[in-house]
């Protein structure tokens, strides 16, 4: 008479019991494998990283923009100023200035006056804007005026509510070095001063990457 | 509808409602209920999504007269 042992080893022989256990397991595996990455997808802390590399007004406000509200929504966030982007980390952040000049997207118009005053959009060519003196310091000032017009926040305080909700603020020693500047310049929320080999493997794990 | 908390963020543009908010329910106690009201047009799209990122149920969205009204749950 046959023994289990003896069937079990001429049902292996032939290859058959292996099919069946690798189709039982891939069902199995696919089912557990979808459940537990919902639950490791549900568990994890979404987190952003945002490389700033610019140092205008206008540009200053996308990486605090987007970092205060990742941190809002619960996210980590965390933002590596490098060049010209380390001026947002500056201690006075009064003195960023914002440039029409080669910036045929500015739409400028004057924040005051009658509506239909307000409405037009000045086109001075690049020639002039770049002879006349004083006038970014001009077209910064018209921005801000238009920017507390419209309610929208100050860059001092959007990087305020970034510190307060606990973004990461990182700057890059490189740039440091290159531009002369001195870690005292900067705000003391500046925690870390370092380079790409530790930016890199924080951007490896985020959900979101962006460079500004 | 009643609220324990009220947030007028009338008159600031994104993202600032949506800051305020985060910070408003952060001194709030589990199931109270929070009200803000804003100007900014994108707050309608935003605050549905803000909600259901952090788990904090928007009980109610409304517009009267260019001023958006919404009731957000503590979770």
């Amino acid at each position: 008479m046959e023994t289990q042992a003896e069937r079990t080893n001429a049902f292996a022989a032939d290859g058959a019991l292996d099919r069946a256990i690798n189709e039982r397991i891939d069902v199995l595996l696919e089912k557990r494998l979808e459940a537990k990455l919902a639950e490791i997808k549900a568990k994890k802390t979404p987190s952003m990283t945002i490389i700033a590399t610019k140092g205008t007004l206008d540009w200053a406000y996308p990486p605090f923009i987007l970092a205060s509200t990742a941190a809002a929504l619960g996210w980590d966030a965390s933002i590596f100023f490098t060049f010209y982007g380390l001026e947002l980390l500056k201690k006075d952040v009064q003195g960023l200035q914002v440039s029409p000049l080669g910036n045929p997207a500015m739409p400028m118009k004057m924040p005051m006056g009658p509506d239909w005053f307000r409405s037009i959009r000045w086109n001075i060519p690049n020639a002039l804007q770049s002879l006349m003196p004083g006038y970014e310091a001009f077209a910064t000032t018209m921005m801000k005026k238009t920017i507390k017009n419209t309610g929208v926040a100050e860059i001092a305080e959007l990087r305020s509510l970034c510190i307060e909700a606990g973004v990461n603020l990182i700057a890059c020693q490189m740039t440091v070095d290159l531009f002369g500047y001195k870690h005292e310049e900067f705000i003391p929320e500046v925690k870390e001063f370092c380079g790409a080999a530790t930016f890199l493997p924080m951007a490896k794990d985020a959900d979101v990457s962006l460079f500004i | 509808m009643n609220f324990d908390k009220e947030l007028d963020a009338r008159g600031l543009s994104c993202p600032l409602p949506i800051l305020k908010t985060k910070k408003a329910l952060n001194d709030m106690a589990s199931g109270q209920v929070l009200k803000v009201t804003s100007t900014d047009k994108g707050s309608i799209k935003d605050m549905q999504a803000f909600a259901s990122q952090t788990g904090n149920p928007l009980l109610s969205s409304a517009e009267e007269a260019q001023t958006y009204v919404f009731f957000l749950q503590k979770k």
